[in-house]
């Protein structure tokens, strides 16, 4: 078997704050192949984003990783030196932000910002690079590319510079793209379409893709296989149908039925009661106990390891939902 | 106890904060020297250097740690008319900060006053008060002194006229914006509907909330004046010979310097440093942790 | 643009006009100039004839009319001191002070920037910490103290440098240069650092609290995540950010600087501008004052007007709307 594009295994990324330490990344473990989609869903607050900048090694100060591998190809670059880091950001993962008004530069042009990411790994002519820039903005879908390049940030509307930053990501044809909430901030009508695009583009280059998002209407219809983030854990993984169809953790499924659509009209949304817990010295037990409608007393007293079933699907749950599909 | 003496009132919370950088409270004991020889430089001094009755012509440019004539020991060496070094510079301070707080005070007040007004009032007379404003800052201070004085003259009130004159704007300015912040706030608009009259609103309640910037200015104000009196004294277009100014001191040491005297102007200048750094300090300080943009 | 250059303009314009009334009532009005002209023992006839012939006995408005249209033809009136047109004294000295503003700026620039960039990127070090300090030093020093100081160490206990004077100078175009010759560059040192300390303690801080603002904006992250060096980003991403705050101010400040040479030339025996007015104010020659504080006016103007432009210029932001409107 080949070895999976990227293999995150047991990650801790802690931020040792003034007041304590904040557990924002705690023991999470999932794996993307080539050509797959995985999607991070959660909460803001679940340490997601944390999560993908952890991958590319852009944790801030007083943050850092304090345990287990990230394997990009078989290797571990969870503690590689910056070099070899500065190697592969942008070329072999690259990286597409949320807020697409703050990540470009604006006193740089667009073609400066696009050319600088092909020059910091390869050696081509400045033409090359521009050629090869003007490309990547025509297959994001901004017309007029050529104009386009020596325009400045805020010349742009917000989705058409998430479309600058996709192009960035794709101009070095890396082999993981992480995407963290890059419809976000925009309209739904735009939202689609930058979907379609980065869904296209990686199924033509066989780029595996990370998806982190707080919606689960977009990755139902985008993701191969979906990862649950809840308080710095990973509290369910699995293939993204088998999942939101049947889901272990109450968590997910509580997910599920807060998403307007789902529901019948006339009945009332379900909510999950409670808020979000601080993360912060945070000890034994099940984070997710008080506001579950199944705790058990295990739950509140020792924190649930990684149940594995069949097919890929895992779960942290003492008390997890019935399966409702065979097996 | 007082609300200000509660422990976790915002007063005690910047004390605290204050406390935590070592720099800034050596700045804060520094300043608090620096005032009591001051305020009390008639009882501390060994002598008083603008009483000619006590100046011994022979006692003239004695190096630091000579004896005089009648046995009292220069600690500081004299200046070329017999004038003790050491107490030159404590009178000069009091002089100086003397002349930096009044003219503070008054430019406060007059600032404060023109500010707050601009930014409550707004339109029209807001638009006319800054105008003469920026017209005003966008000119050196140094420049202003001089205009001033050359009109004015010399005397200690010319001074304290020119310095109230060079510094009002600052303050004018400062108060306006983080007055024109607060106007916005629902705190204003509930006294104006409690129907209270203008100038209780902008007196009782816009002005407190205006304090904590305007606290970083006038240290910085005072600080600047001192330093640019002592410039003018220096240039011979400041306070008259007559008054003790360290400026000044500095100022007649100097053709002394380049033949090796460097007392007399050298300690005058440490003191006048010593007097601005320590001002700096508290005010760099206070800047650093009352800016909201800097808390993480 | 063409809009904002001729706003900026009549602004300017209505200033200098401004000025020139205030410089004028000041100047003229305050005090009576016959009195340090002519001897205590000068019996009124005396008197009434100088008054006259220095056209002091006209009311106050028609002089000032007198001023204002010989001020435009470029005349100033006479020095007292000098015997000559007030305005050509001062075009002689302008030269010189010119050349230390500009050294002075290029010190405090060429030195403030990288040192505060320093400082912003490496805040936790001793090194970061020590130019934070210095700067703080560096403005809150009086300047003809930290003259005296230079003078005292270079000149007189070391021996390095002069201690005053102008030194050597080459002709270029009709003017007189000092950082052309060696012997020039000696004398202009020590003064040009003098003037420029305060404004390389500005610059430094300004640098440093630019660098500080906008390291964690999310563009330098992304400039990161693209896998670019360290080099590019703090020498292109950050610089370009930074330069903009940083060159308005200092900008602004080259005004601040050719007038605050009148205390480092003062100091140093530097024959510029502000030697001249210091001892003029002295003397009372009004025409030289009055021509000194115009010629100033204007150069604020100026460099207010220049700065303005340029920083439309930097700033795609700010060019790109004034085009819209």
């Amino acid at each position: 078997m080949t070895e999976h594009t990227l293999a995150v295994d047991q990650l801790k990324t802690w931020f040792f704050t003034e007041d304590g330490v904040v557990k924002a990344v705690d023991d999470a473990s999932f794996h993307v192949d080539r050509g797959e989609v995985l999607g991070l869903v959660g909460e803001s607050g679940s340490g997601k984003s944390v999560t993908g900048f952890s991958i590319l090694g852009l944790v801030n100060p007083p943050g850092r990783i304090t345990g287990g591998a990230i394997r990009f190809k078989g290797k571990d670059i969870a503690n590689a030196p910056e070099r070899e880091l500065t190697r592969l950001r942008g070329a072999r993962i690259a990286m597409i932000f949320q807020d697409p008004m703050m990540t470009l530069n604006p006193v740089l042009r667009i073609d400066t910002q696009l050319t600088e990411a092909i020059l910091a790994h390869e050696k081509v002519s400045a033409k090359a690079a521009l050629d090869r820039a003007r490309q990547a903005l025509e297959l994001v879908g901004i017309p007029s590319a050529a104009e386009r390049l020596k325009a400045y940030p805020h010349q742009f509307s917000g989705g058409m510079r998430q479309r600058v930053a996709i192009a960035t990501a794709i101009l070095n044809r890396p082999d993981l793209i992480i995407a963290d909430e890059p419809t976000t901030a925009l309209d739904v009508t735009i939202q689609s379409q930058i979907i379609n695009v980065v869904q296209d583009l990686c199924r033509e280059n066989g780029t595996s893709l990370v998806w982190i998002t707080h919606d689960l209407t977009v990755i139902a219809g985008l993701a191969d296989r979906i990862c649950v983030m809840y308080a710095g854990k990973i509290v369910e993984q699995g293939g993204v149908d088998e999942v939101l169809d049947d889901p272990r953790h109450p968590y997910t499924e509580g997910l599920i039925g807060s998403v307007p659509s789902r529901n019948k009209k006339g009945e009332p949304l379900h909510q999950i009661r409670g808020m979000t817990p601080s993360l912060l010295n945070t000890g034994e037990g099940c984070l997710f106990a008080d506001r579950c409608d199944f705790a058990l007393e295990t739950c509140v007293r020792e924190t649930p390891g990684v149940t594995r079933t069949a097919q890929g699907r895992s779960f942290r749950c003492f008390n997890p939902r019935p399966q409702i599909h065979g097996k | 106890m007082t609300r200000a003496m509660e422990k976790n009132s915002p007063a005690m919370r910047l004390v605290r904060q204050y406390m935590k950088s070592k720099v800034a409270v050596a700045g804060l004991l520094g300043f608090a020297f620096i005032v009591v020889v001051a305020v009390f430089a008639p009882v501390l001094s060994p002598q008083d250097p603008y009483d000619l009755a006590q100046l011994d012509i022979m006692d003239s440019l004695l190096k630091p740690g000579e004896i005089s004539m009648d046995g009292m020991p220069y600690i500081l060496g004299t200046d070329d008319q017999g004038r003790d070094i050491l107490s030159g510079i404590m009178y000069g301070l009091r002089t100086s900060l003397g002349v930096g707080a009044l003219s503070a005070f008054f430019a406060l007040i007059i600032g404060s006053s023109l500010g707050l007004v601009s930014a409550y009032f707004g339109g029209r007379t807001d638009a006319f008060i800054m105008r003469v404003v920026d017209l005003q800052l966008s000119f050196p201070p140094i420049l202003v002194a001089l205009v001033l004085m050359a009109i004015l003259g010399q005397g200690v009130d010319k001074i304290i006229i020119a310095l109230i004159i060079v510094q009002w704007a600052y303050y004018a300015r400062t108060i306006r914006s983080t007055a024109l912040v607060e106007t916005r706030k629902e705190y204003i608009e509930a006294a104006a509907c409690l129907a209270l009259s203008n100038m209780r609103i902008v007196f009782r309640h816009l002005l407190p909330n205006c304090v904590p910037p305007m606290i970083v200015v006038v240290t910085v104000r005072v600080a600047a004046a001192i330093s640019l009196e002592a410039t003018l004294s220096f240039l011979g277009i400041g306070l008259p010979v007559t008054e003790p100014s360290l400026g000044l001191l500095i100022s007649n040491g100097f053709e002394y310097m380049l033949s090796g005297r460097y007392w007399i102007s050298f300690f005058p200048g440490m003191a006048l440093l010593f007097a601005i750094v320590s001002i700096n300090l508290v005010g760099d300080h206070l800047r650093d942790i009352l800016n909201p943009r800097l808390q993480k | 643009m063409i809009v904002f250059i001729l706003r900026r303009l009549w602004q300017s314009g209505f200033v200098l006009l401004t000025m020139s009334v205030i410089v004028f009532v000041g100047v003229y009005a305050v005090g009576n100039p016959v009195d340090i002209l002519i001897s205590p023992e000068a019996d009124q006839i005396e008197i009434d004839r100088a008054t006259r012939a220095l056209g002091l006995d006209k009311p106050l408005y028609e002089q000032y009319w007198i001023f204002l249209k010989n001020a435009v033809k470029g005349d100033l009136g006479s020095s007292f001191v000098y015997n000559e047109p007030a305005l050509k004294v001062i075009f002689q000295r302008m030269p010189a002070t010119l050349e230390l503003a500009f050294t002075a700026m290029f010190f405090a620039v060429v030195l403030g920037i990288p040192l505060g960039m320093y400082a912003g990127l490496n805040s936790d070090t001793f090194i970061g910490r020590t130019i934070m300090s210095g700067s703080i030093l560096g403005f809150s020093l009086p300047t003809f103290w930290v003259g005296l100081m230079f003078i005292m160490l270079f000149a007189v206990i070391l021996g390095w440098l002069p201690s005053g004077g102008r030194g050597e100078t080459v002709e270029v175009l009709g003017m007189q240069f000092s950082f052309l010759s060696a012997d020039g560059l000696k004398h202009l040192v020590l003064p040009a650092m003098n003037l420029a300390l305060f404004k390389l303690s500005l610059t430094i801080r300004l640098a440093r609290s630019g660098v500080r603002e906008c390291m964690v904006m999310d563009y330098i992250k992304f400039a990161r995540a693209k896998g670019l060096s360290k080099t590019r980003i703090i020498g292109v991403h950050l610089l370009k950010n930074i330069l903009i705050p940083v060159i308005t101010v200092l900008g602004l400040e080259l005004g601040a600087l050719i007038a605050f040479a009148v205390v480092t030339e003062t100091v140093f025996s530097w024959p510029g501008m502000g030697k001249l007015i210091i001892d003029s104010i002295g003397v009372l020659d009004r025409p030289i004052i009055v021509a000194y504080l115009l010629i100033i006016s204007l150069m604020f103007v100026l460099i207010n007007f220049i700065v303005d432009i340029l920083y439309s210029v930097l700033d795609p932001r700010v060019r790109l709307q004034d085009f819209k409107s």
